[in-house]
């Protein structure tokens, strides 16, 4: 049965992984992350899971690892955060080409420098055009809760791609929650065994990351990405699989009071919870404003974007991560070109807020619906501010 | 677990006229004339058998047995990246330990196999090896050793000797060409303490396979550092390999060892060492050093040889006991 219990974020992530009765984990320390592995080297020093904890010498030789283990048949887990996630970035383009369903939890953190280790989306960013499925969790339950959707969308034969499960650094990661831990019976009902489609088997041999001739790349490119596109329903269908078991049901996108909303907000993590607070408080002044979360990343959820924001004047797209590429926040830009078939396209203004841990408040949400909607009526060319910079 | 030299009581040497027909590497692949590489790892495949996993790291030896939609694999085989062969086989290996112990795959003797060349293990990869060797994966590490970054046009590694030529230590008015001496990978494996580590060249082929299969039989991470002539880098005659990878042995410059759980062995004593200008003669890469250079490492070859012998417990003069074979 599962226990509703007041626990640290990233302790009931472990959890989680430990309910997935993972074969093989290899990780390197880094803050904000590093509760999530301490907590599974001590679940596998007390016995209480059975698996390889392999405590490796870097982040990059941690995600290699995991393709190693990933490659044999094991059901293989990591975590990382910033730094370590630009460490390994030459191995997570592998990963997904190799068809090698690992999971791994961000801890969402800035990237040096200066060396921050509060929370961002700087490293999220960096790793979004990789190939991995990626998640966004709002709050606790959600990190608890994606884990195990992680597992089971990765290791689907349909799908065969590796999974982020994005989570604040710090305001998510180290605060603590009530959550309900799922029991292991329950986990097993809704998380099948790993069974690998292919592996390293001296019976069965084959041969894994050949070279990639001129006549062969394009079409292993367009491979990958079709997988990850077919991903899609096989994420909505283990989304409404986990409701049918346990209750709780999540979207790619999540709508707050869009109900007759002429201006929007767009936000991904755990600010979400704050902007909810600023639309009550601009709804109770008569505000036609309303929310709009992302929780699917990649493969980015096009249509249900499209319907969330339709007939919308306004968006306030808020990014957590400057594109340092002259245009602003790469959450906006994904999200302007998602919008430019469109016939009727929402006047978009861009901020870019919360970087390195400095607070988003609920009066900076009110201050970014009211100046989409004051920049349109200027006429100013849509563009980004970032907010909240001392001058 | 039994310590290697209990472990090391079940090994049957092969002998040259009985070597195993299988060939898991199979011979269509792609590598240069004389490739002394390709050579060496047919070696270590024949002396390993079928029941074997590969890892291998970007370079000569990956591309020319990989090009999709041919494989010269026979045996199951994965490459991730270039400097990370030892990291992937820790996560292979690991993968079956824990199958096996909860049931999810039958148990059986595999071995694990990361190979790279000498830029992947002493300069990019020296990291995730030596973390792999300090954890004590199960595995074998073998280093084919042709002294440069082959695959990307020969230029310089750590391991290059000193004097040669490379793309990228090129010799000039002001430059010897290579200009530090070789690095001592099998050292720097061997002060890891892990149970075995040993050098080995394919012109001594039994040797080499004796090595490969004692490795195989010890529990805990194992290192072989190969000699492996290229004649496309080094600038020397294909049908000239294998005297190369013989006299770098006869002139003490590289010479074959083992390090039985930190017990140093010479394999083969060569008495009466052939000068070293006999095997920088056959290769271009060093056709521009004076007498003097050429002096000048001979000396460091003969200092070497000197602390080597201590190392074993020898003394130049005394006679070592077990031969190797051709
Ligand atoms: C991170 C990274 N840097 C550089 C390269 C380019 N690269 C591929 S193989 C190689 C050299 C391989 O040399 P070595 O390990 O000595 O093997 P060889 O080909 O000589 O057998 C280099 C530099 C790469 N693939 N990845
Ligand atoms: S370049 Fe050298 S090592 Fe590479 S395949 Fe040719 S001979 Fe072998």
């Amino acid at each position: 049965m599962a226990k509703r219990i007041g626990i640290e974020v990233s302790l009931a992530v472990s959890e989680a992984v430990k309910l997935a009765d993972v074969d093989v984990i290899a990780a390197y320390p880094i803050t904000p992350q590093t509760h999530i592995v301490e907590h599974l080297s001590e679940l596998v020093a007390d016995g209480e899971l059975d698996a390889e904890f392999i405590p490796v010498e870097s982040e990059h030789s941690a995600m290699s690892t995991c393709c190693g283990s990933a490659a044999a048949g094991a059901r293989t887990f990591t975590a990382t955060s910033s730094q370590g996630l630009a460490l390994m970035l030459e191995i997570c383009y592998i990963a997904p080409a190799l068809r090698l369903p690992i999971v791994m939890a961000v801890a969402n953190r800035s990237l040096s420098a200066p060396i921050s280790i509060w929370n961002d989306h700087s490293d999220l960013m960096a790793s979004r055009d990789t190939g991995w499925i990626q998640t966004v969790a709002e709050n606790g339950q959600e990190a608890f809760d994606l884990i195990l959707h992680a597992f089971r969308v990765a290791e689907d034969h349909r799908v065969l791609l590796p999974v982020i499960v994005n989570m604040d650094g710090f305001t998510l990661t180290h605060v603590i929650e009530p959550i309900e831990i799922l029991s292991q019976e329950e986990v097993a009902r809704y998380l099948p065994p790993y069974s690998a489609r292919m592996r390293l088997d001296t019976a069965k041999p084959v041969t894994m990351g050949p070279v990639g001739v001129p006549e062969v790349y394009t079409e292993a490119k367009k491979a990958q990405d079709e997988a990850l596109k077919a991903a899609r329903p096989v994420i909505l269908e283990a989304w409404e699989e986990f409701g049918k078991h346990f209750g709780r049901y999540y979207k790619p996108v999540e709508t707050y009071c869009t109900e007759g909303a002429e201006t929007l907000l767009i936000t991904m993590g755990s600010i979400g919870e704050t902007a909810m607070s600023a639309v009550d408080a601009m709804r109770s002044q008569g505000k036609k404003v309303g929310l709009v979360r992302l929780r699917l990343w990649r493969p980015f959820p096009f249509t249900e974007f499209l319907e969330a924001v339709k007939g919308v004047k306004y968006l306030a797209v808020v990014d957590r991560a400057l594109g340092l590429n002259g245009a602003g926040g790469p959450l906006a830009t994904e999200i302007k070109a998602a919008l430019y078939d469109e016939e009727e396209r929402p006047y978009i203004w861009n901020y870019v807020a919360g970087l390195a841990g400095r607070d988003v408040t609920v009066e900076n949400f009110v201050e970014m619906a009211d100046g989409v909607e004051a920049a349109a009526a200027d006429n100013l060319k849509s563009d980004y501010t970032i907010i909240n910079v001392r001058e | 677990m039994s310590s290697a030299t209990e472990q090391l009581k079940k090994f049957k040497t092969f002998s040259p006229k009985k070597l195993p027909l299988e060939e898991p590497l199979a011979p269509g692949h792609r590598a240069c004339q004389g490739c002394g590489e390709v050579l060496a790892l047919r070696q270590v495949m024949k002396a390993l058998g079928n029941e074997v996993i590969v890892v291998s790291a970007t370079g000569c030896m990956e591309i020319i047995s990989s090009a999709y939609p041919q494989s010269a694999w026979r045996v199951p085989w994965l490459h991730v990246a270039f400097e990370n062969a030892a990291a992937v086989a820790s996560g292979v290996e690991s993968a079956y330990k824990v199958m096996v112990r909860k049931g999810k795959i039958p148990k059986k003797k595999v071995t694990f196999l990361a190979i790279a060349g000498d830029g992947g293990t002493a300069d990019i990869g020296l990291q995730s090896l030596s973390g792999a060797l300090e954890r004590g994966h199960d595995f074998i590490y073998v280093c084919l050793d042709n002294e440069a970054y082959m695959n990307t046009g020969i230029q310089r590694s750590s391991s290059t000797p000193y004097g040669a030529m490379t793309t990228t230590s090129p010799p000039g008015k002001k430059s010897i060409g290579q200009h530090t001496w070789k690095k001592n990978m099998a050292a720097i494996a061997a002060a890891h303490d892990i149970p075995y580590v040993a050098t080995a060249s394919p012109a001594y082929y039994v040797d080499l396979m004796n090595k490969v299969k004692k490795a195989s039989l010890i529990e805990g991470p194992a290192y072989l550092h190969i000699f492996s002539p290229c004649p496309t880098g080094w600038r020397c005659a294909p049908h000239d390999s294998i005297q190369t990878a013989r006299l770098v042995v006869q002139t003490r410059i590289f010479p074959l060892y083992e390090v039985i759980e930190g017990r140093w062995k010479l394999s083969r004593k060569i008495s009466k060492p052939k000068p070293v200008s006999k095997y920088l003669k056959l290769q271009q890469r060093f056709r521009h050093l004076t007498e003097k250079d050429i002096a000048f490492i001979q000396a460091r070859v003969d200092k070497e040889y000197e602390e080597l012998l201590a190392r074993c417990g020898l003394q130049e003069g005394k006679e070592v006991p077990g031969k190797i074979g051709t």
